[in-house]
């Protein structure tokens, strides 16, 4: 059967390319769609937690409930014991301590007065001490636009709209002051070491980024630390490995009422990621129905279609003593064989794309200047397992349905009648 | 013109004459505080203690003030801060720094930032002008606060460049110091209280040598400021007042 059904593909093409493009197309946007959702959400994820969460994030309590204020007063104390207890708990994860700050940048002119002067947002991240990777996390090196990496202490690197703005270029001193962590008044000269521009507007507009010891002095928070940010091992995120570890962390404090003894939280846990994510993964189910349920009243109405043009072949084959159940049942074996080209067709050209746009991406830095949205402007699709099914079982399951739908009419045929049709 | 008329028309001359009257009256009120709490000049010692939620800080200074358009603070401790000056000149200030050796122009909404982490804001510290020059006031009523009569003076600004578009201030019957304030926005939001007491006199006047502000959208027990020491007119020499004088 499964030759003939073949043969009657290949030689009648008006039955089958419609429903192989069809299915082709459908199958092409599901895994082009699915590709770039799952790239999104992932860039959205890894760039979130490189800049803002982490993989898992240890702050204290205070500084926790109010989190959105980055309250340096509220600061974790004894980072250096803290840390160390952390990587003796949890060696496989990398530890690291930030600390965000702001205030105003302040350029002198040659008389040491105020030239130029704008207002600052500062991460603090330990470039200097150690062995780790906190400028490859965020991009720094990619990020420059002039200028090198803080090399030394009393380095600066400034933000490319300050250094436009003002006219400060690699070399220059600015001045920044702020509040320390106890509200005192800080002044503290820096030389700009590098401007950077990260193409996200919420990191670009008045960022500075210091090596944290700079920021601790410059903050009175010496051995202390706003956060410390926890990285899975390969910077890959395992919700199931971040929870274990925090429910483990969090239970060596959960008889301490100490507003400032530590807590710690997962990715998820903060600035609304669960439901983000949550929400990601319900779209991409509603889509793959409603990519059905539209295919599906597509094929079927190509199927009537076909029932219609074909008229006169199920006649005839019914009036040869051909089952009707039999003809159904071939109807529905060739729906799946189209199924299939349909399906390979829009998988092979799907995963193509998908490719393509892990590689090269979609730039769309252009429209992104005023968004406030923790997101690389570069688009790229994700290329997992999935792709090769998540489009393939859609088209054939479509293609099934609207043929079976389109066969039932081959039950309303009257035997009796089909000779007077021949007629 | 009958009886009932004529009642009305006296009722409504009645009700003009003590509203215009309590008007005057707050006007009144409001120029005896400016009295006590202003002058050509002032020399203020004072120590500033800020509570934190984990440590309490306290920051002494000494201020030169002439009129509302002058002032030269000098931050005398602790270590940090000593050495820190602050120069106001008219709208402007600029801060100057030891430890870096540079003199910051401090404006717009920078002025409304905290000063020291305290509850005051540098606007609050600049705001020299006497109270008839910016507000009107009416009296609102009378209370009794720590045992002594106050009025209750409601302010409201005449001017635009204003940081509290109304105020409510509690004034000491008797010795024309406010004992209470609250500073309104535009919007009607409270957003700070003042409370003032250890009223002594100096000269001929009376003063308040300790206050005590609160932020009200902020948590935390507020920012307590004492004086301990006040001299009102004497002769400041002309050039504190000039940024050369910060980098001295």
């Amino acid at each position: 059967m499964f030759s003939f059904l073949w043969k009657g593909i290949i030689r009648d093409k008006s039955r089958s390319l419609l429903p192989v493009i069809v299915v082709a197309i459908g199958v092409f946007s599901v895994i082009f769609a699915y590709g770039l959702i799952n790239g999104m959400m992932s860039n959205m994820i890894q760039t979130t937690a490189n800049y803002q969460t982490g993989h898992l994030k240890v702050m204290t309590r205070a500084y926790n409930e109010n989190r959105g204020q980055k309250p340096n007063d509220l600061a974790l104390l004894g980072t250096d014991t803290l840390i160390l207890q952390l990587k003796a708990d949890f060696p496989d994860v990398e530890w690291t301590p930030r600390i965000s700050f702001g205030g105003l940048l302040d350029v002198p002119d040659d008389y040491g007065d105020t030239k130029a002067q704008g207002p600052a947002v500062g991460t603090a991240y330990d470039f200097l001490a150690g062995n780790n990777k906190e400028a490859e996390r965020i991009g720094l090196e990619k990020a420059l636009v002039a200028g090198g990496m803080i090399q030394h202490p009393g380095e600066i690197i400034i933000s490319d709209d300050f250094a436009r703005a003002h006219n400060v270029s690699p070399g220059d001193e600015v001045t920044f002051f702020g509040s320390t962590m106890y509200g005192a008044m800080t002044f503290s000269n820096y030389r700009v070491a590098g401007v950077v521009r990260f193409g996200v507007s919420m990191l670009d507009r008045g960022a500075v980024i210091l090596d944290i010891e700079d920021a601790r002095l410059l903050l009175d928070m010496e051995n202390a630390a706003g956060e410390i940010f926890g990285y899975l091992p390969e910077n890959h995120y395992d919700t199931k490995e971040a929870e274990k570890i925090k429910t483990e962390f969090n239970s060596l404090y959960v008889n301490n009422t100490d507003e400032f003894s530590p807590l710690m939280l997962r990715l998820e846990d903060q600035d609304l990621m669960f439901q983000t994510i949550a929400l990601m993964d319900k779209i991409m189910i509603i889509m793959g129905i409603i990519l059905i349920i539209a295919l599906s009243v597509v094929l079927w109405n190509t199927g009537v279609l076909g029932g219609i043009r074909r008229y006169n072949e199920f006649g005839v084959r019914l009036a040869m003593g051909e089952e009707k159940k039999h003809i159904y049942r071939t109807l529905l074996g060739e729906s799946l064989l189209i199924g299939f080209i349909g399906s390979v067709l829009g998988t092979i050209t799907g995963v193509a794309l998908t490719l393509y746009l892990q590689k090269y991406g979609l730039d769309y830095s252009g429209i992104m200047d005023d968004v406030n949205m923790m997101i690389d402007p570069v688009i790229r699709s994700k290329m997992t397992p999935s792709v090769f099914y998540i489009g393939f079982i859609p088209g054939m399951i479509s293609i099934l349905i609207g043929s079976a739908l389109a066969g039932i009419a081959v039950y309303k045929r009257n035997t009796a009648m089909l000779f007077k049709e021949l007629d | 013109m009958n009886v009932a008329m004529k009642k009305i028309i006296g009722l409504l001359c009645l009700t003009f004459f003590a509203a215009s009257t309590f008007a005057q009256d707050a006007e009144e009120i409001i120029k005896r505080v400016d009295n006590n709490l202003s002058a050509k000049s002032r020399i203020v010692e004072s120590e500033m203690t800020v509570h934190g939620r984990r440590s309490s800080r306290t920051i002494s200074s000494k201020s030169y003030t002439v009129g509302n358009e002058k002032s030269f603070t000098e931050y005398l401790s602790p270590a940090r801060e000593k050495g820190t000056k602050m120069l106001k000149l008219d709208k402007e200030m600029w801060l100057y720094s030891p430890s870096t050796d540079r003199t910051i122009m401090i404006s717009g909404h920078m002025l409304r930032q905290s000063v020291m982490g305290s509850d005051l804001s540098y606007e609050d510290m600049m705001e020299d002008r006497k109270l008839t020059d910016i507000y009107s006031a009416s009296l609102i009523g009378e209370e009794t606060i720590e045992e002594r009569v106050c009025y209750v003076v409601q302010l409201t600004a005449k001017v635009n460049d204003v940081a509290y578009e109304t105020q409510k201030i509690w004034v000491d019957a008797g010795r024309f110091i406010p004992l209470k304030q609250e500073l309104y926005a535009k919007s009607g939001q409270l957003l700070k209280q003042v409370t003032l007491s250890d009223v002594k006199q100096v000269s001929s006047r009376w003063y308040p040598m300790k206050m005590i502000y609160k932020d009200v959208l902020k948590d935390g027990k507020g920012t307590e400021w004492l004086i301990t020491h006040i001299e009102f007119d004497k002769p400041i020499q002309d050039h504190i007042f000039s940024k050369a004088s910060l980098k001295q």
